[in-house]
């Protein structure tokens, strides 16, 4: 399903300036620091900016135009919000009903299985003052999925909660695409989390789009890097699991056909993952190094260097085999000494490497 | 001592309950409006709705008997409609109560919908609840304090009104002679037996009514999410 956005909105301390045909398919993360217009561009989407001008369009049916804007409550687009919003005076149960009662009649997303997916069941009699943040978020989930929206938002969901809620979080959203054939919509500014749940990726960067595509090619841009932030900024690989070393308790990975093993996780050989590899955990060796303890080194051809004349770095880009990319983040005087250039063929000793278990969606 | 003629305090709660009930099916959507708005007369809305609270009755009182006297474009199309005068009849004291209290129903009113706020109405609206049928089923529940407070200080406020009605309404029995206006007519007269009773009348029922919205608040607490 295609979103094609064409907008302009001008407010005192921000502006926000947009031309984007978004193809919508699983779920597609829009990525970029705090206070770039994410969220603005979601609330256009949604119908909630009536000041914003342009046009607006999901598939053939246009939402807004020049004498033409079509009003939040005919969209049929979910919105979940970060603060949920869930509302003080119903209890869980009635806030869902809420959503059914107005859901249209050919809507496919039915009770049970939202009940069951986010795992509600236990909520359901509970006020909405009791529950904890994790609970509040799955229950505004689930009250969007059974408005029967068409196209689902979220506005940073897991971004008011800690750590250990957000893992929980993670594999509820990452199943809701498939589960309920539902294109997402994601706003967040965490690598992390656009590594684990983003099909593609949109990256917006001062009022503007910077960026779209698929999430590894993405990520691995380089010009991407004010975007995500230097230190979280990375790459995200794709593996498949070649088997398991019993005595050492380690999970070996093939990687564009190179080897790499990491701590043993329960994973199944021929399993497909995705590998998150931050750039500054990458360093760079002209030949494979003797006496060392890192045991992760691919290879792989210079296919750009960004020098950052402001601060001590630089970041290389690496194409190692496949199509895949590898980032490093390493000092500008390394260039210099190395004499790194692009082109040449250099060992990528990687430090540290998180992998999320979603299978890669094929293709 | 002789129980006094308890037909002024009927006809008092009698205009009290009517000013109320019109007080908060008018006063509601301009309370939204005022809570809502970003127009620029929202100033001006303002100040006129809160006029009753600083001028004296008196000043209130006399306008009311220019606008609504039989001469005036106003109660000469009553006249014309009606056959009845405006001045000095039950109709015109309504009319004059619900100007006279209009700040107590729609000041409450706009705290209470100023404080539900956007974000609950903008989550009404992506799932799929028109702006009518939001405010019906979210607004209006989440300001359910706003309501109460609005009724019983339009309510109290209209039992207690004195130099208003004195200036439109006069002293009829049956028709404008209400509580108030009884309890001065028996001093002027130094009925003062009477006025005593008539007056812990008014001051018991008012304590009781007080007493009984505040006891229902307190069962009825707003839960925060």
């Amino acid at each position: 399903m295609q979103l094609s956005v064409d907008i302009r909105l001008a407010k005192p301390d921000f502006s926000l300036q947009i031309t984007h045909d978004f193809e919508l398919g699983g779920i597609t993360a829009l990525f970029g620091p705090s206070g770039v217009g994410k969220s603005t561009l979601l609330r256009i989407i949604s119908g909630l900016e009536a000041k914003s001008s342009g046009r607006v369009a999901y598939g053939d049916e246009v939402w807004q135009e020049k004498g033409r804007f079509v009003p939040p409550h005919k969209r049929g687009v979910g919105y979940v919000f970060q603060d949920t919003r869930l509302f003080s005076h119903l209890n869980v149960m009635q806030n869902l009903k809420y959503a059914t009662k107005r859901s249209p009649a050919d809507s496919q997303i039915s009770f049970e299985p939202v009940v069951e997916t986010l795992d509600l069941a236990p909520l359901l009699d509970r006020q909405t003052g009791s529950l904890s943040g994790g609970e509040r978020q799955r229950v505004a989930i689930g009250r969007t999925l059974l408005s029967g929206p068409r196209l689902l938002l979220m506005d940073e969901p897991l971004a008011a909660l800690d750590r250990a809620r957000k893992a929980s979080l993670l594999p509820y959203i990452a199943r809701l695409p498939n589960a309920f054939s539902l294109p997402v919509i994601y706003v967040t500014h965490s690598v992390e989390e656009v590594a684990r749940l983003a099909d593609q990726m949109v990256v917006l960067a001062d009022g503007g789009l910077l960026a779209s595509g698929g999430v590894a090619k993405t990520l691995a841009r380089l010009d991407i890097a004010e975007a995500s932030g230097k230190f979280e900024a990375g790459s995200v690989v794709k593996a498949v699991v070649s088997g398991q070393d019993e005595a050492f308790k380690l999970t070996k990975l093939t990687v564009a056909g190179q080897s790499v093993s990491m701590p043993a996780s329960a994973v199944k050989k021929g399993e497909a993952l995705r590998l998150r590899i931050r750039a500054r955990d990458v360093a760079i060796a002209l030949q494979k190094p003797e006496g060392l303890s890192i045991r992760n080194i691919l290879q792989g051809t210079i296919t750009e260097i960004a020098q950052e004349a402001e601060t001590a770095f630089a970041e290389i880009l690496l194409d190692i085999g496949e199509g895949q990319r590898l980032r490093a983040r390493i000092t500008r005087a390394s260039v210099a000494e190395l004499g790194l250039s692009e082109g040449m063929v250099v060992q990528a000793l990687v430090k540290s490497v998180s992998f999320d278990r979603r299978a890669l969606p094929k293709g | 001592m002789s129980l006094p003629d308890l037909g002024p305090l009927w006809l008092s709660i009698q205009l009290a309950a009517v000013t109320t009930l019109i007080l908060l099916i008018f006063g509601t959507p301009l309370a939204w409006w005022l809570a809502t708005t970003r127009s620029r007369f929202k100033p001006v809305a303002e100040a006129i709705t809160a006029l009753p609270l600083v001028l004296p009755p008196t000043v209130l009182g006399f306008y009311l008997l220019i606008m609504l006297s039989p001469n005036s474009t106003l109660g000469g199309l009553w006249r014309d409609a009606t056959g009845n005068s405006l001045t000095f009849s039950f109709s015109g004291l309504v009319l004059a109560s619900i100007l006279y209290s209009l700040p107590f129903a729609v000041q409450p009113l706009q705290a209470a919908f100023e404080g539900v706020g956007r974000g609950p109405m903008e989550a009404a609206a992506s799932l799929r609840a028109s702006k009518l049928n939001a405010f019906l089923t979210v607004a209006v529940p989440l300001s359910k304090r706003g309501f109460l407070t609005a009724g019983v200080l339009s309510f109290a406020h209209t039992i207690g009104e004195f130099g208003v009605v004195l200036m439109v309404g006069g002293n009829i029995p049956g028709q404008t002679r209400v509580i108030s206006i009884a309890i001065y007519e028996k001093v002027e007269t130094l009925d003062y037996a009477q006025a005593h009773v008539l007056s812990l009348i008014l001051l018991v029922f008012s304590f009781v009514v007080l007493l009984l919205v505040y006891s229902l608040n307190r069962r009825m607490p707003v839960r925060v999410g």
